[in-house]
């Protein structure tokens, strides 16, 4: 693919993008230097058309700002976001107004996203008023219809009186989809969205999101904790660690061959619903550092089997390229690709 | 050590509201020999908590028990001891609160996990002093004792002695998990309860404490019911295990037998509807339809509305439990038949 086509499939371009949020921590605030948490600290990436990105990565890792961020719900510290070739990082009033109409979040809790006292009517037929699409109510009442059905709520109209107290998990979530997709978005954005519900409901929600990616080539940052689900649900996997992105690559790739120590803790501790399945220990220590106060150097090398004194604790390894289109932000990456020993140092935690 | 340990009976347990019962546990049974783990998996809603809770009648005031109910722990009956025949309800037994023998069996000799370890610490009181008083309400030893008995217990679940005395915000969510199973063991008990004690952890803190937590029930013999809605978490812990559909126990067995030579229409589609990381990608299967209302079960087996192997009787007659293999049972009218058949394993 030469490069031209490939920018053209390109949505969205993510560039160095962080977002610090400033703690205030009371009287302290009034001396001394401001204390900054780096949720997101220098990320980049791209979503092309028609693909889904799996952003996953434990409790505290960021993943869900940068949902934010792409969505325009937090303001970006620095860095930029190219939505088809235009930066939307500092957008403000109509043209963002603009932006956000092409891009659409489905939340984790179908029990809170959705206003109890609307009906399902009201609730998706809402971003069509806000932002002005649709002739007459007959007009906007045929799209919600369409957006419903898209959604799997057949027949629509026997849901459009309904409130969400009426409606079991699954059919909520279909509702919040139905919602995003009203809007015939360029992107969506899922935070958690299959987290809070039934297996036996889960795995219908998630045929259905792929459907309709399928359907209409929308691409999607699917956020999820959860691993399986990331596999089943992406074509990429991007894989977070306090604030920055540490692996990132096709799906299989990354996850049959993880060269991050920490993607390969990671993927040898989700259990797997198989008894005859052995599984390694997790060879990690601790738990994940406070995002305020960063370890020096690489962010992972308090807790990593491999970790060496003098490299990893003062130097940051960037992302780099170590096979076509796996890319992995350590120092011993091209090692672990090539199968070379690396020794492991018993590290003190810091 | 194979030793019968507790034997529930066609234990059924049914909540009062306004608008009549909820038929939440119907019918349950299972056996649990000593040192043994046993996986209760179902969805939410299913009655799997109730049973656990059932156990120590740790329930709400509107939970009443079925007569004929029989919780036989290390040969006595828990629910003979400490429920009495309810009067507003014939047919029905009424928990007695506080019950002064019930209360010894608790925590002494059947301790809890609960969901959430985050909230199970009172947030005012440092969290080895909640162990301490939990040994000393139960042991006749003085407070350095108990003191020391909780240092050996942080040792064993892998949390630095200095942490004593430090209050339960100060611990990490993996720490008071690990913590919770501390106070779990302090006393000994023959059987811990864990109702999804890993549900709001990381994968790797989930990992790690899985692991303390098998490793831990082999030293000490202690036998387990792990309460959760993620079967790797069953495949990778239990013996035995047993799965719950709205109120009814649909299958037991070994784990390798339900997951391998599944004999129930429920756990194939449960097994068929998860993702995992091992093996070939393939379509998921979604279960139609959603769990019914247990204020009001279908008539006959209460998956029929949703399972694809589900003829004219299913719908009339609750299904008898069927012995496929030993120890291997099928609460279904064709268990016999889909025995065998059914495509269990996940992804191969």
């Amino acid at each position: 693919m030469s490069d031209g086509e490939e920018n053209r499939d390109v949505v969205l371009r993510v560039k160095d993008l962080k977002k610090y949020f400033e703690l205030h921590v009371g009287m302290f605030k009034l001396w001394g230097e401001p204390i900054y948490v780096k949720a997101v600290d220098g990320i980049s990436f791209d979503i092309h058309r028609g693909e889904v990105l799996g952003l996953v990565g434990e409790s505290g890792c960021g993943k869900t700002t940068t949902g934010r961020l792409l969505t325009r719900l937090e303001d970006p510290t620095a860095g930029s976001i190219l939505f088809h070739g235009e930066d939307i990082a500092k957008l403000k009033g109509k043209q963002l107004k603009e932006y956000r109409r092409n891009v659409q979040m489905i939340f984790q809790d179908p029990y809170e996203s959705l206003n109890p006292r609307f009906t399902v009517l009201k609730t998706v037929m809402e971003p069509l008023i806000i932002h002005g699409i649709g002739e007459t109510y007959e007009d906007r009442v045929e799209m919600v219809i369409k957006a419903l059905e898209d959604a799997e709520l057949k027949p629509a109209e026997e849901y459009l009186e309904r409130f969400p107290h009426e409606l079991s998990g699954g059919q909520r979530q279909r509702v919040a989809i139905a919602r995003a997709l009203v809007l015939r978005p360029q992107f969506i954005v899922a935070d958690e969205p299959v987290s809070m519900l039934d297996v036996s409901i889960r795995a219908g929600v998630m045929n259905l999101m792929l459907d309709l990616k399928d359907k209409y080539g929308i691409p999607i940052l699917f956020i999820t904790h959860d691993i399986a689900v990331a596999r089943y649900m992406s074509n990429r996997i991007a894989v977070m660690y306090l604030g920055k992105i540490v692996e990132m690559g096709e799906t299989d790739e990354v996850i049959f061959n993880p060269l991050h120590p920490y993607t390969k803790a990671l993927i040898s501790a989700v259990p797997v619903p198989d008894p005859d399945h052995k599984h390694g220990r997790v060879e990690i220590k601790g738990e994940i550092p406070s995002p305020i106060n960063l370890p020096t150097g690489c962010r992972f090398w308090p807790r990593c089997p491999y970790a060496q004194r003098g490299l990893c604790d003062v130097k940051d390894p960037p992302l780099v390229e170590v096979r076509k289109g796996h890319y992995v932000a350590c120092h011993f990456a091209e090692k672990f690709a090539e199968g070379v020993e690396v020794p492991k140092k018993e590290l003190a935690i810091a | 050590m194979a030793k019968l340990l507790l034997d529930i009976k066609d234990l059924s347990i049914h909540y009062k509201i306004q608008a009549g019962w909820v038929y939440a546990v119907d019918g349950v049974s299972f056996i649990l020999q000593r040192g043994e783990t046993l996986g209760l998996v179902g969805e939410s809603g299913c009655g799997k908590t109730t049973t656990g809770y059932g156990i120590t009648q740790l329930l709400a005031s509107n939970a009443y028990i079925k007569d004929g109910s029989k919780v036989i722990f290390d040969g006595r009956d828990l629910i003979e001891m400490s429920t009495v025949p309810d009067k507003k309800f014939p047919g029905y037994r009424r928990i007695v609160e506080y019950h002064p023998e019930m209360r010894k069996y608790r925590w002494k000799r059947i301790s809890m996990i609960f969901q959430g370890a985050m909230n199970a610490f009172n947030p005012v009181f440092k969290v080895g002093d909640q162990i301490i008083e939990a040994i000393l309400t139960h042991e006749d030893i003085t407070e350095e004792e108990a003191r020391k008995r909780v240092e050996e217990l942080y040792e064993m679940v892998g949390i630095p002695k200095d942490r004593i005395d430090n209050y339960p915000h100060e611990y990490s969510g993996g720490m008071k998990q690990r913590a919770m199973i501390a106070m779990a063991l302090a006393l000994s008990p023959d059987i811990i309860i864990a109702d999804e004690p890993t549900t709001a952890l990381d994968v790797v803190t989930q990992d790690k404490i899985l692991g303390e937590m098998a490793r831990l029930q082999k030293e000490n013999g202690v036998a387990m019911i792990i309460i959760t809605h993620d079967v790797s978490v069953v495949a990778e812990m239990a013996h035995k295990m047993a799965v719950m559909y709205a109120g009814h126990l649909v299958e037991t067995g070994s784990t390798r037998q339900v997951f391998k030579e599944t004999a129930h229409p429920y756990m194939e589609a449960l097994l068929k509807a998860f993702p995992s990381i091992k093996g070939e990608k393939k379509r998921l299967e979604a279960i139609p339809g959603s769990p019914p209302d247990l204020s009001n079960p279908p008539k006959g087996c209460r998956f029929a509305p949703r399972c694809p192997y589900a003829k004219d009787i299913c719908l009339e007659k609750e299904p008898p439990v069927v012995e496929v293999a030993p120890g291997h049972f099928s609460k279904c009218h064709f268990a016999e038949e889909l025995y065998g058949e059914l495509g269990g394993e996940v992804n191969e």
